[in-house]
């Protein structure tokens, strides 16, 4: 046990790394994703094809081939990913300016990947909204877009909580994966480094990081539970 | 446009149909020149469009073909075998976690009045930490992602002395995550049926178990199924984390052949076209039975089932795994 207290730095370490990771993916999922839902549900069919497109690709691949896009296939493009060496943003999130690009190569792929689940939680909200609505506001002669925004949009919105809630929970899970692909020092690479490198023995290492995750999980699904049950009673 | 995709826009009148077409042509205009700029030429640029990247994949000449297709066949076999395996497994796991949480909710409600008072007290505590210790045991793996839950099955067991090949770590692995996941889909689905359903099974006579063996699961595997296709997707995606234990699946054949041909691009979207090709097809198969489903409940004039909570389904619907 004494691993937990010698290294807790590393696992803190671990922890704020995986956070950060988290949130900028999430932030990067939710717009890209909120992005290709527009182009979903838009008017103009080749727009539609191209979001049908986007979500049939990523929600049918697994992370790791993404990951693998990302580690491999980007730098054999010759690019290092430097567009995300946003200034300012790399001052607080300082594995975006850093000249090793693992971390924003599993950034991408993350945001990527997440936002066609983003895309699709969205979706399913707008179709929540019963159909009388925009088709009261549509004989009201709102266009398309004011119908999205000051009819559907409110409405869906309700809908679109929990499933967004349980895909940004599925993210902090896949998360993990980018310790495998070069990103030194999160959670998962903690695990992996202590045990082999460090030659710590496995069960504290292992309650250390499962406690890792289980902090941003589980209370984020707690609420997401009341959330719902709150709702049903709503209805 | 005969018929109706939206109810979020009229149907087109003549001048919104000129606009949508000339709106139309220019989006066409910018994904291609899009798609040109920052896709075509990069990769034209690096020579990535080269036949000697290729060759080995597409062209049946060339040398290594038979080679590459052979070493990929046998991985998307491996890959396969890992997927049945664990999705049978986490089907029998998950139905047998399913019915234990529900007997015990309703036995840590029942008093044991036919028992001596500290026997009867004895029961319900044990009924209630085991309850306890089951509903924890779910929301732990529920919470860990199936990377680290496969890595500490790969790295764990071998502590213990129990060293099974790499396939049965991943397959354990998988198991863990998904059989509770699957636990927690048919939970809600029977925990979603009508509670006069419970109440008329045991009115007949049927112990617990019977009422949830012959009443409750039938019914919630038949709302559910739908979830449970998706969470099959899930499984099979989820297979390519073998890569990490180096399980020779499809993804682990791929870096082996681009260890040896350096062509990480082309490998890749070979391995994506056949991943996406797989799933496509399963999901569609989900979709189609959902169809038949709802179809089947119209007819028989039965008032539709109450929607499976979305947290449960959108996590099934694929986001749940990696």
């Amino acid at each position: 046990m004494n691993v937990l207290i010698d290294k807790f730095d590393v696992f803190a370490g671990g922890f704020w790394l995986t956070l950060q990771i988290c949130f900028l993916a999430a932030i990067g999922a939710l717009i890209l994703g909120a992005v290709v839902a527009v182009l979903r549900i838009s008017p103009v069919p080749p727009l539609r094809a191209v979001g049908t497109t986007y979500v049939n690709i990523f929600r049918n691949l697994p992370l790791t081939v993404v990951l693998f896009f990302a580690a491999f296939g980007l730098p054999a493009l010759g690019s290092n990913a430097d567009f995300l060496r946003i200034p300012g943003l790399d001052s607080i999130f300082s594995r975006l300016g850093t000249d090793l690009p693992y971390f924003r190569f599993g950034l991408i792929a993350l945001v990527l990947y997440t936002a066609a689940f983003v895309c699709e939680a969205l979706r399913s909200g707008v179709n929540a909204v019963p159909p009388g609505q925009a088709e009261a506001a549509r004989s009201l002669g709102l266009t398309f877009g004011q119908n999205l925004r000051h009819v559907v949009l409110p409405q869906s919105w309700k809908a679109s909580v929990v499933p967004l809630g349980s895909v940004i929970i599925a993210m902090i899970k896949n998360s993990a994966l980018v310790g495998f692909f070069g990103v030194v020092g999160d959670l998962s690479q903690t695990a992996d480094q202590l045990t082999s490198a460090g030659g710590y023995p496995f069960i504290p290492v292992a309650i250390g990081i499962s406690v890792g995750y289980l902090i941003m999980t589980v209370p984020l699904g707690a609420l997401l539970d009341r959330i719902e049950k709150r709702q049903a009673v709503a209805r | 446009m005969s018929q109706q995709s939206s109810v979020l826009y009229d149907v087109p009148g003549p001048r919104q149909r000129r606009v949508t077409l000339i709106s139309s042509l220019v989006a066409v205009v910018v994904v291609l020149a899009g798609a040109y700029l920052f896709i075509y030429r990069p990769l034209a640029d690096k020579g990535q469009f080269s036949m000697e990247l290729w060759g080995p994949l597409v062209d049946p000449s060339n040398e290594n073909f038979p080679l590459v297709w052979d070493r990929i066949g046998y991985g998307l076999k491996n890959t396969l075998i890992a997927a049945a395996l664990a999705i049978v497994s986490s089907l029998v796991v998950g139905t047998l976690l399913a019915v234990l949480r529900i007997q015990l909710k309703s036995l840590t409600r029942r008093r044991f009045t036919g028992a001596a008072a500290p026997v009867a007290y004895l029961l319900r505590g044990l009924s209630w930490v085991l309850a306890a210790v089951t509903r924890v045991c779910v929301e732990v793996f529920r919470g860990l992602p199936v990377v680290i839950t496969i890595f500490f099955v790969a790295r764990g067991f071998p502590e213990f002395g129990a060293s099974f090949d790499n396939l049965w770590y991943l397959v354990i692995g998988l198991t863990i995550y998904n059989s509770v996941v699957i636990a927690e889909i048919l939970r809600s689905g029977m925990e979603g049926l009508p509670s006069g359903q419970a109440e008329a099974a045991s009115a007949i006579g049927l112990s617990p178990f019977q009422t949830t063996g012959l009443i409750l699961l039938p019914q919630a595997f038949r709302i559910m199924l739908p979830a449970l296709i998706s969470q099959l997707v899930v499984v099979l995606k989820d297979t390519s984390l073998g890569f990490i234990i180096s399980y020779e699946e499809t993804l682990n054949i791929g870096k082996q052949i681009i260890g040896v041909l350096g062509n990480p691009i082309q490998v890749y979207v070979v391995i994506a076209v056949l991943f996406i090709a797989i799933n496509y097809s399963l999901s569609k198969l989900a979709q189609y039975v959902q169809h038949r489903l709802s179809q089947g409940r119209k007819s028989a004039g039965t008032p539709a089932p109450a929607p499976p909570p979305a947290a449960l389904t959108s996590q099934a619907e694929g986001a749940g795994g990696v």
